[in-house]
Formats: C-alpha cells, structure tokens, sequence
C-alpha cells in the first residue's frame, strides 16, 4: 500500500471555556488520508468533524497530537490541501476569475499565468462566460462551482470539503455531486484525495471509498466503513441500502452514560428540541404505527442531524421507543397522540418529570424557595461544569422551553428568572406577552 | 482587481465630451490645490486682513474645502493604521482601544484650545502654525470615529473568509486588500461621511481663534463670516451662509455621493441588491474613456508593485525574536510618552488650588444641565416632526437630505445672529446658551427619528392600523419602541455635539457686545483666550470626565436597553 498523505495521531482538541475547564470536542483520533481515495468524514452535528478538517487543513491547532504530511507535500508549503466551505466563502467584491485567481495571486504568478490557469479550471468546472460575473449574480450551484474553481485551480494534493452540498436544494447537490465525481474518477484533476466532512450518509456512501464514523462530546473514531462498491453507485442497489443501514445503526447507537473530561460521571444531555417538534413526529407516527427512520428523514426532507434529536426526546419521555433503525410509539406515545391540548400537558408533564431528572430538579429547587422565584443562571452555572458553558446554556433553553410547554414553571424573559405560577398573585411577576 | 473593474476588453477609443470634463476637473482641481495650499504658511501680519468682497469669498471657500479635506486624509490615513494595529496585534491593542475610547470623550474643541499655543510656538510668526493647529482640531472631529469603526469591523470579520484567506495563504497584503478594506468599506464610507459632516462645525471654529489675549483669523468662509458678522454686514453674511450652503452640496454630490454609490459593490450579502445609491458623477466617470486609458496606463504598474508586496515571505526562524524586540522598544517609548504626558500634567495641574477645582465641578454641573436641556428640547419638536416626515415616503424623500444638510451647517457661522437677538430681548447667555446648542444637534436627533420611522417595518404598521391603535396608544406601543434604538443614537451625537458646542456657545458676541455664561465651556474659552494652560487643561479634564460618566451611566444602559429589548427583527 501506497504511504499515507496526511497522518492525524492522537488527535485531541479542548476548547478553553471562559470560566477554566474546557470542552473536549475530539479525543484520541488517528486517521490516515491515502493516495487516491476519496474518504468522508461522518458524525452528529456538533460532534466535531469540522474542527477536524480545519485540524488536517491547518487552521487550528490540536492541543495535542499531531498531523504530518507526506509523499510529495512540503509541511504546510507547495501546493498542499485546498478547502471548499459551505458556505462557499466566496469574495463577494471579486468576480468569478478574481475569486479563482485569489490563490494563485496569494503564491506571486504573473499576470498572464494566472489567467490561462483560471481561465482553464473555469472552463472545466463549467462556468464559461461567467467569468466577469459577481458571486451574488449566480446560483447557490454555480457559487459553489466557484468554490471548486478555486480550490483545483491551485492543484492541490488534497481537497478538502466541508459540508460542500449541504447548502444547496436536492437537485444542484446531485447535479455538482456528478460533475465532480467524473472529473475524480476521469483523473482530469492532479488531485490526489478527497477529504469530506458530510452529515449525509448517502452522500458518504455515494461518493467515498471509505468512511469514518465519529461519535459525540468528545468525538472519537466510532468506527471505519469501507465502501468497496464499483462507481458510479446506483441509490436503488440493495448493497447501497445496506452500507447506508449500516451506517445509520452505527450513527444512532446510543453511548449511554459517558464520563467526562474531569472523570466525573453525568447524565446524558436532553437534546435540543421544541415541544412543536416532538408534538409533530408524535401525530406523524399516530397513523403509521413503525417506521423505519432512515425512510421518514427521506419523507420529511429531514437531516439526519434535523431528525435524531427529536427522536432521541421522543424516546427519552418514554413516549416512543427505537428498535434496529426503526421508531415506534409506546402506549403512553399512543394515548399522547390521541389526547387533546391540555390532556397531552398532563401526560407530558408527568412522563418528563419522572424521566427527565433535570427538570424534577428545577421544580424542587423552585417548589423549595419562598417565593417559587430562581434565576436562569443558577441553572446554567449547576449545568456548566458537567456540560460547559455553551451547552449548558443550550440544555436550560430546552429545559424552559420544555417547562414552559407543560406548565411546569414559567419564565420571566425580562427578569430572566423561572418561577412558579401559583394560583396567588405573584409580586413583580408580571411576564410581558412574549 | 478588486478596486476597479479590470480592463477589459475595449469599449471606446474615441474621446467623448465626458472625457473633456473630466480632464477641466481634474485640471482645475490642481491648479486650486497648488494655489491655495501656497498661502497656508503667510506671515502671520498678513493674514488679519480679510476681505469682504463677494468676490473673495470663493477663494475662501476654497481654503476652507483644503484645509478639511487635508484634515479627512490624515484622518483616514490614521483611521487604517491605528484600527489595523490595535486589532491585529493583541498587546498593542490592550493599550490603543481604551486610549481611543478616552480620546473619543475629549471635547474636539478642548483639542483645539489645548494644542493651539503649542502649534502657534513651533512657526513663530507664519500661520502656518495656526493652519495645523486648525487642521488638527478638524482632524480630531473626523478621526476617532472613523478609527473605531474600522477597528470594529477588522475584529468581526466574516469567518468563512477569513478562513479562505488562510487556506489559499493569502499575505498581510493581499489579506488587506481583498479581504480588510473591502470588509470595512461601507462602514468606512459611511463614518467617514458622517464625520466630515460633522467636522464643518470645528472648522468654522477654528479658523477664528483667540489665544494669549489676541484674535487671529486664518482666511476662510468661517472667518468670513465672524468678520461679516462683526461689522453687522449683512449682504456679505447673507453670502457666506449661501456659499456655506453651496458648499455642502457640492462635496455632497460631488465626492460623498460617487464613493458611497461606489462602496456598494463590497456589501456582504450575496442576494443582488434592491435599488443601491446610485451618482451621476460615478457613471460619468465610469463612462469616461480618459479614465479607463489611465487606468490601462497604470495598470501594469501597479501588478509590480502588488507582486512586490505580496510576495510570499521569506521563512523567518528568527520571527519570534524580532518580535520581541519591537514589543520591548514599543513598550519604551509607550512608558517615554505616559510618563512626559504625566509630567505636563502634574506641572500644569499642581499650581491649582483645590477650591478652584470644586468651582470648576460645579460649573461642569451648569453646563451639563444645559446639554441635557438642549437634547431634551431638541427631542420634544424633532419626535414628532421626524415620525411624521418619516411615515410619509413622499415628504421623507426630499425632508431626509435637508435634515443632513442642517446637520452638517456649522452652526457656529449663525450663533452671532442669535445673540444679536437675545441682546435685543435682554436675555442672558446663561439661559440663552442652550438654544446656541440646539442649533447644531437636534439635527442629528431629527435624521435619526426620520431614519428610524421609516425603518418601522410595514406589517407592524398595517397590524397597528387593523387593531385601530390611535392617538396616544398608537405612539406609546409602536411608534416610540420602534424609534426608539435611533433615538437613543440622535440623543448620543446630539450630546456629544452640545458638549463640544458649549465651548463656543457660552461666550458669544456680536459686534461690541460680548455675553459670557457661567459654565465649563466660558471657562475653557476664556483659559484659552487668556493662555492660562493649566485652567485649560483643567477645564478639559473635567468635561471629559462628565462626558465619560455620561456615556457609562446613561447612554450605554439605554444602547443595552434598545438593543435587547427594542430590537426590530
């Protein structure tokens, strides 16, 4: 086998929080990118897998671990990796050829070099006689072909893609997904590999010859796919199906209690989503009694990243259960789905109280005051050192949102206190309308 | 490049009347620059005597329009430099941000006073001296401003493009070409515009100075117009008010108009605008082949020079080291300068005794009650007046350009009008000094009450008319929170303006007449006319520290208060 590109060993990354402590977003992880092989990079949202690719390209630094470049690439010189962004990341003053000549500018070629190289790489990715245009003139596709552009325009030994499609409807994705694969497999590109991070397993499997699974706070390599499929793969081919099965069970297994930076054990945080979300997928499976979820994210043109959260909520209320990728409401889902407003406040109510420590918690800390009053904050600094900051701050949103929607406490936005509603007047405690 | 459509392929060859034009203006402007920058250094005998003759006062103009537009170069120039250092280098931004912030509370005027005898000392006998000392006080009027919102936006820039910039390894000097200066450049344009409007007031201010117990004029429209209104002359300052005027809307459509419809093309959004800011002098200037031959011209010239600077550097081992050393020498010379600034001060502060000190806290109270009236009231008939202008797109359409003209007027050029009529009802300067302020300021609270009305969403509007809200309830659930964030930014400028108008507006004289109010503002000016430097500098520190308490206690909670709670989407 050929000498791996670039080696990523033990690669850790911790975030320093403001308050000390910090939050380790990726642990441990060793990857090798090999010559000629396009490798995706799947996980959760939030689990990391940019700050992987912006690790690998440079543009963070790991706490520890380190990453080395091999074969013909000089260490951070040459024509080393190249990055397509999500967002395209596109200069909107610049047009077409000044945002793909923006690199080779940067490395000091003259003038008429730069135009035949550009100007060749434009015609290639297809956006011939949109030269002179300004990024905001174009399409969502045709900026990303910009992208693209700019990216092979300065022959780089690996390209890098962030999310590349995830910004585009269905259809320019499938269509740039091609066009990009034929110049990969047709070798009309002296692009030796092809890092890309995606949230989408088909998308992985359509293109990658190998996949690596990454899990959650922090992410760590879950498990390594090989896609051993013959291009061009065909969606509808069972062998396609299963690898995508695969890869989702692989996705949705759940950890369970998992320790923490510091050691300490913690419970598994509530995912972020509304009451409206999880009332929806409740009525949606009202009618079909097991559905497979791969099969509803395809139906409701839901991410994975979109739909495993509110699945998650629903199993963690107890209102639905998940077996081998397909969901399944529970009785007490199915006497939800069939209760009307207040009745379902009351069933959510006790099913949340009883399955959801954090928020039994809040109402006795509230039920324990006084006045039934308490600051948001205190949540937040009691969460913090489990969760960090940020996630803190996100897990007592979802818990006031969750609250709120059952009548649990209420919350003051102005004041930023929760409180309880008893039937007496409270003091002050008049929240606005919003 | 990015700044200028790249030639390309050949429009025109032929020459058009356009390109005549644009050859006279570019002719005439080089030949005004050489002559009037000529007689900023005169001996300073000659330059008292100032002509009333109508025919003078273009000359004048001129000198005016040179001496602020040299001033808005330093300032820009300054502006870039200053905000790029003290946002990319972290330990020389720990010192430059709060220095700025201090800066940004000096009375402008309070420059002036303090720096005129030094500037009059370094070309003894030549106005030279005055005319920097006159440039720098506009200076200090555009800059600050200017410095903080570059800084501000070097510090928020779009993260996907930075990042790209660091992929495609772009250097210091193409990162400040592409992505810096583009990022910054409606916020540039925009502050700069403002500042220049703004500074039309200090320059009429300063072209008037009395120091050491002498007036000096340097020759300009605003000394004109001191001079006219002295000898009661009142056809020369019926002219200079409509030259003033002239003035303003020139460099209006004539510079401001053409770059702000330039700016546009670096906006960040990537949906194709609605209808931009549009300049006919841009198009002319778009349309001219003369440009586009001189810029072809130029063109190569200006790759070497890009390819020079950004070429790729050199490896380094050595950086860290060298970096060491500029940390250590800049270090030095921050304690050389901290420690002469200190020593000054103590010198010219020691000799004050303390009851002087409480005398001048109580007059910086007078004269803060007088700002606050002076928003207040300008508050009380602009509210309403910029509501209705604003909810109306039709009178909104040609109002909003005369509020930002009324706001630019350098209403110092009129206050002698207004003592001459308090002179006649035997008014004192005591009360009639806030009036003298609001002849400046509530400008800005009117354009930004208009600018803010016609930002009311439309469907709060149409929801306000379908529930029938009327009247007073109307204007307390809508209208006013939905003001209310541009109201609080008309009440910060309007108050920084009436600080800095104080200084001029509690001594004000007509012909014989000198009226003198009790306040902070007539202590610094009669400092300064008297040349006591420590009263002046003592003067300055307190207003200073009023306008810094202001700022921290009432203004920043209501900036916090409208940005959270009043926030429109």
């Amino acid at each position: 086998m050929l000498e791996p590109l670039i080696v990523a060993e033990h690669i850790d990354k911790i975030y320093e929080m403001p308050g000390g402590g910090g939050k380790q977003v990726l642990r441990g992880i060793d990857l090798a990118v090999r010559e000629g092989e396009v490798l995706a990079v799947l996980g959760p949202s939030g689990s990391g897998k940019s700050t992987l690719l912006r690790i690998i390209a440079g543009l963070v630094a790991p706490t520890r671990g380190r990453i080395t470049y091999h074969g013909a690439m000089a260490q951070r010189g040459g024509n080393g990796v190249a990055m397509v962004f999500q967002s395209f990341a596109l200069f909107p003053w610049l047009t077409v050829q000044e945002n793909v000549e923006l690199g080779l500018k940067a490395q000091g070629l003259i003038e008429a070099e730069r135009h035949e190289r550009a100007l060749r790489v434009i015609d290639m990715i297809g956006l011939d006689g949109f030269e002179g245009a300004y990024p905001k003139e174009l399409s969502g596709g045709m900026r990303q072909r910009v992208g693209f552009a700019r990216a092979l325009v300065v022959d780089p030994d690996v390209l890098l893609m962030d999310e590349p499609f995830s910004a585009l409807d269905v259809l320019t994705a499938e269509n740039l997904r091609r066009d990009l694969l034929e110049l990969w497999l047709e070798r009309r590109i002296p692009t030796r590999a092809v890092v890309i991070v995606t949230h989408s397993i088909e998308e992985a499997v359509y293109l990658a010859v190998r996949a690596i699974v990454l899990s959650r706070d922090p992410a760590e390599v879950r498990a390594e796919v090989a896609i051993t499929l013959p291009h061009w793969r065909d969606r509808e081919d069972r062998r396609f199906a299963q690898i995508v099965d695969q890869i989702y069970s692989l996705l949705t297994q759940r950890a369970g209690e998992k320790e923490t930076a510091q050691g300490r054990r913690r419970p598994e945080p509530i995912p972020a989503v509304r009451s409206g979300a999880l009332n929806g997928l409740v009525e949606l499976l009202e009618d079909a009694p097991r559905e497979d979820i791969y099969r509803l994210g395809e139906e409701l043109q839901f991410d994975v990243d979109d739909l495993l959260p509110i699945v998650e909520g629903l199993e963690l209320l107890g209102l639905a259960k998940v077996h081998e990728g397909d969901i399944e409401l529970t009785p007490q889902g199915r006497r939800y789905a069939g209760a009307n407003l207040l009745e379902r406040k009351e069933i959510f109510r006790t099913q949340a109280l009883e399955r959801c420590p954090a928020l039994a918690q809040i109402e006795r800390v509230l039920v324990q005051k006084s006045n039934g009053r308490m600051n948001r904050e205190f949540f937040v600094d009691a969460m913090e050192q489990s969760y960090g900051v940020e996630e803190a701050e996100r897990q007592v949103d979802t818990l006031i949102e969750w609250g709120r929607y059952a009548e649990i406490f209420a919350y003051d936005q102005e004041s930023r206190q929760l409180y309880l509603e008893r039937d007496e007047a409270q003091p002050g405690a008049a929240p606005s309308g919003d | 490049m990015s700044w200028f459509p790249a030639p390309g392929i050949a429009r025109r060859v032929r020459l058009g009347w356009v390109d005549l034009l644009v050859f006279a203006a570019v002719l005439l402007m080089l030949l005004a620059v050489l002559r009037l920058g000529g007689r900023m250094a005169l001996p300073l005998h000659d330059v008292g005597t100032i002509s009333l003759s109508p025919a003078a006062l273009p000359l004048y103009a001129g000198e005016s329009l040179l001496r602020i537009f040299i001033a808005f170069l330093a300032s820009l120039v300054f502006a870039v430099v200053y905000g790029y250092l003290a946002a990319k280098s972290p330990w020389a931004g720990r010192v430059l941000v709060p220095l700025l912030d201090i800066l940004q509370s000096v009375p402008v005027l309070g420059f002036l006073s303090a720096t005129l005898a030094f500037f009059a000392g370094l070309f003894p006998g030549s106005s030279l001296g005055l005319e920097i000392a006159a440039v720098f006080a506009i200076f200090t009027a555009q800059a600050w401003n200017m410095t903080f919102a570059f800084y501000h936006t070097l510090v928020t820039l779009p993260a996907d493009l930075e990042e790209a910039s660091h992929v495609y390894r772009l250097g210091r000097w193409s990162r400040l070409w592409y992505l810096e200066l583009p990022s910054s450049a409606i916020t540039l344009v925009m502050n700069s515009m403002m500042s220049f409007g703004g500074s039309w007031f200090f320059l009429a201010a300063s072209e008037t100075v009395t120091f050491s117990g002498r007036r000096v004029m340097l020759p300009g429209i605003g000394s004109y117009m001191a001079l006219a209104e002295q000898r009661g002359d009142t056809p020369a300052m019926l002219a200079a008010v409509a030259v003033m005027i002239v003035l303003i809307v020139l460099v209006d459509q004539l510079f401001w108009r053409p770059i702000v419809a330039w700016s546009q093309r670096f906006k960040l959004e990537q949906t194709p605008a609605a209808e931009g800011p549009t300049s006919f002098v841009l198009t002319l200037l778009r349309r001219s082949a003369l440009v586009e031959g001189l810029w072809r011209l130029l063109h190569p010239a200006w790759e070497t020079l890009w390819r020079w600077f950004s070429r790729p550097p050199a490896r380094r081992p050595a950086g860290a080291q060298s970096s060491v050393v500029w940390r250590v020498l800049f270090g030095l010379l921050g304690v050389l300068v901290l420690a002469l600034a200190l020593r000054t001060g103590w010198r010219l502060l020691s000799g004050i005794a303390p009851h002087e000190i409480v005398h001048v806290g109580w007059l910086g109270i007078l004269t803060w009650l007088r700002v606050m009236a002076a928003v207040l009231l300008g508050a009380i008939w602009t509210v309403p007046v910029g509501v209705a202008i604003g909810l109306s797109p039709r009178v909104s359409r040609w109002a909003q350009p005369l509020a930002q003209i009324a706001a630019s007027f350098p209403a110092n050029m009129l206050f002698p009008i207004v003592v001459a009529w308090l002179l006649r009802v035997r008014a004192g300067l005591d009360i009639g000094a806030i009036p003298l302020m609001m002849l400046g300021t509530q400008w800005y609270i009117l354009f930004n009450v208009i600018a803010g009305s016609l930002a009311i969403p439309q469907d709060l509007k149409e929801a306000g008319r379908i529930f029938g809200l009327k009247g007073l309830l109307r204007w307390r659930e809508l209208v006013l929170p939905a003001i209310f964030p541009s109201l609080v930014t008309g009440g910060v400028t309007a108050a920084g303006g009436a600080w800095n108008a104080s200084i001029v507006a509690e001594v004000a004289s007509w012909q014989h007449h000198t009226l003198v109010a009790q306040g902070l503002g007539a202590y610094i000016t009669l400092a300064t006319a008297r040349g006591d430097g420590s009263q002046v500098l003592l003067g300055i520190a307190v207003m200073s520290l009023f306008v810094i308490a202001m700022n921290r206690l009432v203004w920043r909670p209501l900036y916090r208060l409208a940005e959270t709670r009043y926030h429109l989407d």
